[in-house]
């Protein structure tokens, strides 16, 4: 089942979490306002699988290029630039090569962020030129485009599998 | 990663540019002052603007495109999204808008119209919001290249009532979509001058297929909270911030109200000492050379 997260108190009954797309700025005020950001941060501590992509890779990252305006979770050891491709004018639709992916994904940048720099934990799925766009650390998934905006469901694959994961150490641990 | 792999400007861009403004509330803004305080407030985008609508009508004459020097102080003081309206019809403003980097153009109304004919917008590669009163007007937007709409509602008047009526229209005609055969659908894209293949998207989807926000009169937090019950993605507020007694907190409030719409005792809290909104006017009493919905076709 998938639910809205907009209030206090939902974080804490889910299998995973999807930091969705937006405006890095309004979600990161909006997840500091109520608390949801701490929940997060205490999920992720305890292993819960997260995917976030584009506005919501910043929000879980470590340091922002030129940012002031909001510290981010820092779950994520990875630093971004936001905004690192141009304004919506250079958005852009790109076939990429993805790790471990037999054939090219096609990522849709909006206004996207790109990860200029990533701390040896991170295993980088794709790149465009120096910048990484998909990564991998433990159970964080951060893509800088919008796979909830193409029919390819490989990354969701990734993030399902993942939980997944999780469940069956439970289980064995029973 | 070779440039000319690289594709710009395609629908799915274009939409789903809008689709990240969902939720969210937008804010006209005249200055980088404005643009920083409907930042923090939490606005997913600013609209940058010489005068806010109310203004507008206010000093009459023609009402044009924004000085380029105003809109690229506001790009360079946030991080959100910026947006500039363009006259209807004005596709050398809105060549000018592109060329400068905002991030979407409103053809508006709320501007003098240069032409009777709307701008060709499947010809930019940057994304068109536009209004609508009906879903005739939606859809011949959309037929031209909008990625997103917003009802017209009444701009400049702090009078929620045409945007709740423009609402009412497009959920209702899409909803008496449902169960027409086939010749009924060619009849009503007949009647409502929209395109039949559009008719059907918005009969299977039970929704416009694209993003439709709400405009135009919207001044508190209830009126964005009763927006949002009907239907809408989002809210524009265009005067109803910077008109009002307290900007900072009303901006707060409105966000908060998009946010929470459906639980009223958090409408309590959040509508709570919030000063004076914008004083406004009835809508109804305006006389017929003042209204600007009508503007467009």
């Amino acid at each position: 089942m998938v639910v809205e997260i907009r209030g206090p108190g939902i974080v804490p009954g889910c299998d995973g979490v999807i930091l969705p797309g937006g405006e890095s700025t309004t979600i990161s005020r909006h997840l500091a306002r109520t608390g949801v950001g701490e929940e997060i941060r205490a999920a992720a501590g305890s292993g819960v699988p997260i995917m976030a992509t584009c506005a919501g890779l910043i929000v879980i990252s470590e340091e922002i290029v030129e940012e002031t305006r909001f510290v981010p979770l820092g779950l994520l050891k990875v630093r971004v630039g936001r905004n690192a491709f141009g304004s919506q004018k250079e958005s852009f639709e790109a076939d990429i090569e993805v790790e471990g992916f037999a054939s090219p994904y096609r990522g849709v940048f909006i206004r996207a962020p790109a990860i200029v720099g990533w701390s040896r934990d991170v295993e980088v799925l794709a790149k465009i030129d120096d910048a990484a766009v998909a990564v991998k650390q433990s159970r964080l998934l951060g893509l800088a485009f919008h796979p909830e905006l193409t029919a390819d469901g490989r990354f969701h694959d990734i993030f399902l599998r993942m939980i997944q994961e999780v469940k069956t150490d439970v289980g064995d641990r029973r | 990663m070779q440039l000319e792999e690289l594709r710009f400007g395609t629908e799915l861009l274009k939409r789903g540019f809008a689709k990240m403004q969902k939720g969210g509330v937008i804010m006209d803004v005249t200055t980088s002052e404005q643009a920083v305080i409907a930042e923090e407030a939490g606005a997913v985008a600013v609209m940058a603007l010489q005068a806010v609508p109310a203004d507008i009508r206010k000093m009459g004459g023609v009402a044009r495109m924004a000085d380029p020097k105003i809109i690229m102080e506001i790009i360079d003081s946030v991080s959100i999204p910026v947006m500039a309206k363009v006259r209807i019809g004005h596709f050398a403003e809105a060549q000018i808008l592109e060329a400068i980097g905002v991030d979407m153009i409103d053809e508006s109304e709320v501007l003098t119209p240069a032409d009777e004919f709307h701008v060709d917008k499947a010809r930019f590669t940057v994304p068109f919001v536009c209004g609508a009163r009906n879903l005739g007007e939606a859809l011949r937007r959309i037929k031209e290249g909008a990625a997103m709409i917003r009802t017209k509602g009444e701009a400049g008047t702090g009078d929620v009532r045409e945007a709740v009526r423009h609402m009412r229209l497009i959920w209702g005609t899409i909803r008496s979509l449902k169960g027409m055969n086939e010749e009924e659908l060619l009849k009503v894209s007949r009647d409502i001058e929209a395109d039949y293949h559009l008719v059907l998207e918005c009969r299977q989807m039970q929704r416009l297929p694209v993003v439709n926000f709400a405009a135009g009169g919207i001044a508190t937090p209830a009126d964005a909270s009763l927006m949002m019950q009907m239907g809408a993605d989002g809210v524009f507020v265009g005067s109803g911030i910077f008109k009002s007694e307290k900007p900072e907190v009303m901006a707060s409030a409105i966000v908060e109200a998009v946010n929470n719409y459906r639980d009223p005792k958090k409408m309590v809290e959040i509508s709570r000492g919030l000063g004076d909104p914008m004083k406004g006017i009835d809508a109804g009493t305006l006389p017929e050379g003042e209204v600007l919905q009508t503007r467009g076709w």
